[in-house]
């Protein structure tokens, strides 16, 4: 069955002025985990809500298993597990009483469906009698995505579920999230957080409301267009300044502690640019050719939109 | 349904761990019942009673003793002159004043009328009014005791009783209101805010991608505050039977069956303000100024609704506590039967209806 779980077509959404979606198309495969890759603001959470049947769209329409998210809606939300941004679990209930409490909305029940979600489960286990407000942020999501998964959902579809959570606690969730797809569930799931695209089947990188690019991290990477260069010296505020000013530069940004560095003329001889950048008074520099990442396909991607902000 | 049960359990168990809950639905009720039971009251107990009394002989000085007697009044004051009359009330010092005229005994004796003065503080209405009335009808009886040994050839007496409250205590009239009011309280006040948390807290958001419908969600708010409301009821009715002996003439089971529409009634309201409000201090905003502001002032609770201007009493018309008032003091003072109070119960059925199918029609099963 090759059809799309999720299919949107032409999706726009404005709120009063702002536009949130701008004519989004996607199609998400049986059992693929597909990410939604975009800064803040970026129109990540209403293309999520529009497809868990909670907004409307203005434009465009949109089915999950070819049923549509406004028509439909009722039997649309029996099939999916959603995991809003914010943490939506009672607070002054125990983690128990949560996970018991959304087995019974949805007519199931926690023995019934323990198989699934009992590797993530067992971590949150020994808190069981805690309530969720105590729970730290990692386990709270890993909370949430048992409440959202105890009903065996077709399609699961997380808002955010990392952001906010430690680096090890990401690493659990997505682990946790590769399970689930090994369990035939089709995920599609945001993050501002450019690293964990690599986590992805695909992912679409989605910016200032429209979607940039679709397609595997691998080959998003590879369509990176010129050779990419990590500049890295000891006063990097300057050290940018100054590439800005090189007359070949092409794009220029911090990158960690580095700065990647593209040349208009395409791949250059490093050792030319680091002595033009020594004879500017910066010692110790390195430049080296590295492979680029989502992150700067993003980037240049980003700088083509004529609208595009200044994401840093 | 096994659904729904799961929903209620969560309900009660948001009630019974949130303290602050927990001390409004059973500090306030107590708090309240005392309150109105104990300070506030319209009753006259030892009224500060001023006398000049101008002619000090023996009938005089009986009927001062019978006002004594009475309890409701203690002297302050024993003038000689009526210049200081003014000055007594000006003070504040006393409520009523009685004047006996000069020679009041010798007039009586020899031309069978004497003069006697009643002036009552008459800044509150009520009790100005009340006074008066008590000290008249001291003296009345006074009169008739000494009318005995002789015969009059005609003579027409009226007699008044205050029914149902003989004594005209205040409590009567304030336990059947008050049960009202914190119904009202309890039930819509709680509620009005619980929708409205769980749209702020974002579990809204889950609920709606959730196969529950809004009639679940809408009953499952409801149904423990309905089970509270109604153990609410009965303690205050208690509190009344047993601390102010407020009587419960009517039928026991009758009063539960009328208290459970009432509690819906005010449940289906305060689920409709809750789903029109976007967040709790909206939710608490509204019903305070939509639900309790109207219902303490309009539905016959502190005012008569006979004494409104007539704008008034049309708005009064559809506050729903106006309504159970009459069914409540009906059933408990007068011990009426359900043949007595059926169209006040219809229209309490009315509103609960109306209020529920708005309730549904108006619940966004999705956000914004």
């Amino acid at each position: 069955m090759a059809e799309a779980m999720i299919l949107a077509e032409n999706l726009s959404k404005s709120y009063r002025k702002v536009k949130a979606l701008t004519d989004i198309n996607l199609e998400v495969k049986e059992g693929e985990l597909f990410g939604l890759i975009g800064p803040d603001g970026a129109g990540k959470t209403s293309l999520i809500r529009i497809l868990a049947t909670l907004l409307l769209a203005d434009k465009g329409r949109a089915s999950l298993m070819g049923l549509d998210v406004v028509k439909d809606f009722r039997k649309v939300r029996q099939m999916i597990g959603y995991m809003p941004g914010r943490f939506s679990l009672y607070r002054d209930l125990t983690v128990e009483e949560n996970i018991r409490l959304f087995a019974t909305i949805f007519d199931t029940s926690l023995e019934d469906n323990y198989d699934l979600i009992r590797d993530i489960y067992v971590q949150i286990e020994p808190f069981r009698h805690r309530r969720a407000e105590a729970l730290s942020g990692g386990m709270k999501q890993k909370l949430a995505l048992c409440c959202a998964l105890i009903h065996r959902p077709n399609i699961l579809l997380l808002d955010e579920p990392t952001t906010g959570v430690d680096a090890v606690s990401r690493r659990e969730f997505w682990e946790i999230l590769a399970q689930m797809q090994k369990q035939g569930i089709t995920i599609l799931v945001s993050t501002p957080y450019m690293d964990e695209a690599g986590r992805c089947n695909r992912v679409a990188l989605i910016h200032n409301s429209k979607i940039l690019q679709i397609d595997s991290p691998a080959n998003i990477e590879a369509g990176f267009g010129s050779p990419l260069y990590a500049v890295i010296g000891q006063d990097t505020y300057r050290l940018l300044q100054h590439l800005r000013q090189y007359p070949h530069s092409g794009t220029v940004y911090p990158f960690g502690d580095s700065i990647h560095y593209t040349d208009q003329r395409g791949e250059i001889n490093t050792a030319d640019l680091a002595e033009w950048l020594r004879r500017q008074g910066h010692a110790n520099i390195e430049v080296l050719p590295i492979a680029p990442n989502i992150e700067d396909c993003f980037m240049a991607l980003g700088s083509s939109q004529p609208d595009a902000s200044s994401y840093v | 349904m096994k659904r729904w049960f799961g929903f209620v359990r969560k309900e009660f168990y948001h009630i019974l761990r949130d303290r602050r809950t927990m001390f409004i639905l059973i500090g306030m009720p107590l708090v309240q019942i005392l309150l109105f039971g104990f300070a506030v009251t319209n009753e006259i107990r030892e009224a500060r009673i001023g006398i000049l009394d101008l002619s000090r002989d023996e009938h005089t000085q009986e009927i001062r003793n019978k006002l004594m007697a009475s309890g409701y009044f203690r002297q302050v004051a024993d003038w000689q002159r009526p210049e200081q009359v003014e000055a007594g009330f000006k003070s504040g010092d006393v409520k009523v004043v009685l004047i006996f005229e000069e020679d009041f005994g010798q007039n009586l004796k020899r031309e069978g009328l004497a003069h006697v003065q009643i002036i009552t503080d008459a800044t509150d209405p009520n009790t100005g009014q009340t006074l008066l009335s008590y000290v008249s009808t001291i003296i009345i009886d006074y009169q008739r005791e000494l009318n005995q040994p002789y015969q009059l050839p005609l003579r027409i007496e009226v007699e008044t009783q205050m029914r149902y409250n003989p004594e005209l205590k205040g409590v009567f009239l304030f336990v059947p209101g008050l049960i009202t009011i914190i119904l009202m309280l309890v039930s819509a006040l709680m509620t009005s805010v619980s929708i409205a948390r769980e749209k702020e807290m974002g579990t809204m958001e889950v609920l709606l991608a959730s196969p529950m419908r809004p009639i679940q969600i809408i009953l499952g708010k409801v149904a423990p505050y309905v089970l509270l409301g109604l153990l609410i009821a009965l303690g205050v009715l208690l509190i009344g039977y047993f601390v102010f002996d407020v009587p419960v003439k009517g039928n026991l089971l009758l009063l539960a069956a009328e208290g459970l529409l009432f509690v819906i009634t005010v449940l289906s309201l305060g689920v409709l303000i809750s789903i029109v409000s976007p967040n709790q201090q909206v939710a608490l905003m509204v019903s305070m100024m939509v639900l309790m502001m109207p219902t303490i002032l309009l539905s016959g609770f502190m005012f008569p609704i006979e004494n409104m201007p007539p704008f008034l009493q049309y708005i009064s018309l559809i506050i729903p506590a106006r309504w159970f008032i009459v069914i409540i003091k009906n059933i408990m003072l007068k011990g009426s039967g359900i043949e007595q109070i059926w169209q006040e119960t219809l229209i309490l059925f009315g509103f609960t209806v109306f209020y529920i199918v708005l309730a549904i029609r108006r619940f966004k099963v999705r956000l914004a």
